[in-house]
């Protein structure tokens, strides 16, 4: 990586996305678009269909040109890289293949463009996993082939950053575990990663960092393990199969309770050894007392929760999915 | 490739081959267009059905016209009194009188007017024994463009202006020096100047020397919707001719042709050439102690293709049309299959530099349709030609370099279409839109010109004009100033020149290639 900075000054980050804004027509798809991603960790880049996601990694790859701001890998225009692919992979779209072509085929022509040979094209073929599939066409393959034909041909130039757009749709669970293990093994080895997706649940378990956009711009920018803290709080996950007498206990104790499932209870501000106590001095039978964790979609709804803009953006991504019509522009 | 300098343009190159041998669609739509060029070009042969007896029952052969020194088709059909030069001499003559016949109607019977063709021809000449085709040199009046010096039937050059008559007398003179033959026209008999001084290669001891009267077919040459089409007939011109004298060692004396004033059985007068020709005899005979009234129909001068007349070379290329058509479907889709699929992403991605990308794209295309026009019109020319003279079709003569040009421009007219697809898919990124608007620039312009569906005068607009002009590139016939025909693309003949013609293309497809290149750059993948 080339680097601009004074020696003094920290390496720049593996993606640096600065002030952008781009108008399509009347629709402004990015509104002030900030964040960087660091090497070693895997960022979500979350938010709702037409938050700008897809404009922000084509503009990232110099396919867009925005009408503000500025876009750099590891401190260089995508546009000045030269053999691009060993700097940044990149899976935007997985239905972008020649249908007449076999997947071999495809990568092979793009590891010429690099100048690379057919041993490299064997060597992302065999991380893959498509084994002999490879040499069918690819108008053949499934969604989920394409996914892991994308993610191959991401990897052709070894690159130290790697983007792929909403890498998980349409993939079968066997599929989305596999990813999540390809993308945290790739930040494992210093890379830098930027994966996004509309649906929050399928970064569980995958996320260092998250970027949440809505409407074109960052809504929030924060370490998931922070979030989850956060969002978990000092709750308490209570099982027992007398509920009424629980509740009366704790709530007399001082406690919050809430019925979260058949046989389960969340209690809010008392600690779990006070409830145990509680419990215990009541008579009342309980199966189990656990700290509550937060799931991602829970730290998620919390975080946007109070964000206007998030909501209006969510809202207006419902209108043009009952209406698709009119969501050509910043999708 | 590891040794190429990183993200050099060779790699595009090769990028951009890989894609386009790797879709089989693509390779076969390109092998569509040798076969389809290559059939279509057998398919007019192996359609013509010719009886091929000749009147005389001598069978196909007989047809064949005489060939000049270079090869080509002449006509060389003419009255002459001649006798023999031995070495070094001249020959001087006065033409006093210079007047024809002809048939306005195209018909004899409907009745005959005094008239003379404009390349009606009287003079003198000096040729290398009386063999039609063999090479000559001589001066001439013609019928409206004055005074000429030709020889060996494609040259012509200009001498005195101006119709004869008694009181505008031309005297004429040929000078024989070894191979050099100087030409001189006067006014006066007194005050002479030269037309030119020309070297005819190789010629003998031994000449004929003489006087000589042609005249070429009436052409009425009608142009309409619905083709071009000429009328015409034979005519004749008769040139009186005195003071003729002869210098050098000469022998023998005048070989006077018979004339024909006799009457057939029927009791008809007798026509020239056995057709429907005009009452008027041909032949010569004697005026004064030193003079000739000479009546002749005919021609000596190039000889111009027309339908019907035998197979031009190129007409083996009739299918390019076709093998265009496929070649553009080819290169159009190239680019716009990359804007369906959204793969131009990858590929912009894989390469920032987008005017290296279009330029990648258009040296495998370019070079790709180069082969297969190469291919293609390296197999049918030879192929239809051997067709066409197995079939007893007369083909019509074209130097080797005229083959080679045709094939290897055959070859660049199709990478520069080519070109000009992939420019026009980048810029409209629809592949039904490009293909369409390139088949009715190209194609639609060429096929409206060559079938005979225009008035001449737009179908060779059309042929100057629109990338059509680049089917120059296959021209070998040749229009003559010096002989009436119908030059129009059906028979052949194109307004621009083989090169300029391509060139025209190649503007075309200049243009739209920087348009596509200013549009790939300012775009939005």
């Amino acid at each position: 990586m080339t680097s601009t900075s004074a020696p003094a000054q920290p390496p720049p980050p593996a993606i640096a996305v600065q002030g952008l804004r781009k108008r399509f027509g009347a629709t402004a798809a990015l509104d002030g678009m900030s964040f960087a991603v660091a090497f070693g960790t895997v960022t979500g880049f979350v938010g709702p269909n037409g938050a700008g996601k897809s404009t922000t990694m084509r503009v990232i790859l110099g396919l867009d040109t925005p009408d503000e701001g500025r876009a750099l890998i590891g401190g260089v225009p995508y546009a000045k890289l030269r053999r691009p692919l060993s700097h940044v992979g990149a899976l935007l779209d997985a239905a972008a293949v020649q249908p007449g072509r076999s997947a071999r085929n495809h990568l092979l022509w793009l590891a010429h463009s690099q100048g690379l040979g057919a041993k490299r094209v064997d060597e992302v073929i065999e991380a893959s996993g498509l084994g002999s599939a490879i040499r069918r066409k690819a108008g053949g393959y499934s969604l989920g082939m394409r996914q892991r034909l994308g993610i191959a041909a991401a990897m052709l130039g070894d690159p130290p950053v790697l983007m792929l757009d909403e890498p998980f749709n349409g993939l079968d669970p066997e599929g989305i575990v596999w990813i999540r293990g390809c993308l945290r093994s790739l930040a494992a080895e210093g890379r830098a990663v930027l994966v996004s997706s509309h649906l929050m649940g399928e970064l569980e378990d995958c996320a260092d960092h998250l970027v949440v956009v809505g409407r074109g711009r960052v809504i929030a920018d924060t370490a998931v393990a922070e979030l989850i803290a956060r969002s978990s709080g000092g709750r308490v996950v209570l099982r027992t199969a007398a509920r009424a007498g629980a509740t009366t206990a704790l709530a007399g104790a001082g406690g919050t309770v809430a019925v979260t499932g058949p046989d389960t209870l969340t209690v809010d501000g008392l600690g779990a050894e006070e409830v145990v106590r509680v419990l215990s001095a009541a008579a009342v039978p309980f199966a189990e007392v656990s700290a509550h964790r937060a799931s991602l979609e829970e730290a998620y709804m919390d975080l946007t929760r109070d964000s206007v803009e998030f909501r209006a953006a969510q809202n207006e991504a419902q209108n043009e999915a009952q209406n698709p019509a009119q969501n050509e522009g910043a999708a | 490739m590891a040794t190429a300098p990183h993200d050099g343009f060779a790699q595009l190159v090769h990028a951009e081959w890989t894609k386009l041998r790797t879709v089989r669609g693509w390779l076969v739509g390109l092998l569509v267009a040798v076969v389809l060029t290559i059939g279509i070009g057998l398919l007019g042969p192996l359609g013509s059905q010719i009886s091929c007896v000749h009147v005389d029952g001598g069978g196909c052969s007989a047809q064949s016209p005489p060939k000049g020194p270079d090869g080509r088709e002449v006509v060389d059909d003419k009255t002459i009194v001649y006798r023999f030069l031995s070495g070094d001499g001249s020959i001087t003559a006065r033409l006093t009188d210079f007047d024809g016949e002809y048939a306005p109607t195209g018909d004899v019977q409907a009745g005959t007017v005094h008239g003379l063709q404009p390349w009606s021809k009287a003079g003198i000449l000096i040729k290398d024994g009386i063999k039609p085709g063999s090479p000559y040199a001589a001066v001439l009046a013609t019928g409206s463009h004055g005074v000429r010096m030709q020889y060996d039937y494609v040259h012509d050059l200009p001498g005195l202006a101006g119709p004869v008559s008694a009181a505008t007398p031309r005297w004429l003179r040929l000078v024989r020096t070894g191979d050099v033959i100087t030409g001189l026209n006067s006014a006066d008999g007194a005050m002479w100047t030269a037309i030119g001084t020309v070297r005819l290669a190789n010629l003998p001891h031994d000449l004929v020397i003489g006087v000589f009267a042609a005249s070429p077919q009436y052409e009425v040459i009608k142009s309409s919707f619905g083709g071009t089409r000429s009328n015409g007939g034979p005519t004749t011109a008769t040139g009186t001719f005195d003071r003729i004298a002869l210098t050098g060692q000469t022998s023998g004396d005048w070989t006077v042709p018979p004339t024909y004033t006799g009457s057939g059985p029927d009791g008809q007068p007798l026509r020239p050439q056995g057709g429907d020709g005009p009452k008027a005899p041909t032949g010569a005979v004697q005026h004064g102690s030193d003079g000739f009234v000479i009546t002749g129909s005919g021609n000596i001068a190039p000889m111009a293709v027309s339908e019907g007349s035998g197979k031009t070379v190129e007409s083996a290329l009739a299918g390019t049309f076709a093998g265009l058509i496929a070649v553009i479907v080819v290169a159009a889709l190239t680019m716009t299959a990359e804007y369906r699929r959204g793969l131009i992403r990858t590929s912009l991605a894989a390469s920032p530099r987008r005017g290296r990308l279009l330029a990648a794209k258009a040296t495998v295309l370019g070079g790709a349709s180069f082969v297969t026009g190469l291919a293609a019109a390296a197999i049918a020319v030879p192929s239809v030609t051997a067709l066409e003279h197995h079939k007893g079709l007369y083909v019509f003569h074209a130097s080797a370099g005229a083959q080679i040009r045709i094939v290897v421009g055959t070859a660049a007219l199709l990478a520069v279409a080519a070109v000009l697809a992939l420019a026009v898919g980048t810029i409209v990124r629809r592949g039904a839109a490009a293909v369409a608007a390139v088949i009715v620039v190209i194609v639609l312009p060429y096929i409206l010109a060559v079938a005979s569906v225009l008035p001449a005068g737009a179908a060779q607009w059309l042929t100057r004009l629109t990338p059509a002009a680049a089917f120059a590139v296959q021209q070998t016939v040749t229009s003559w100033p010096q002989v009436t025909a119908v030059y129009t693309p059906t028979n052949g003949y194109y307004p621009l020149s083989p090169w300029t013609g391509l060139a025209v293309l190649c503007l075309y497809a200049a243009v739209a290639y920087a348009l596509a290149h200013r549009l790939l750059l300012r775009r939005d993948a």
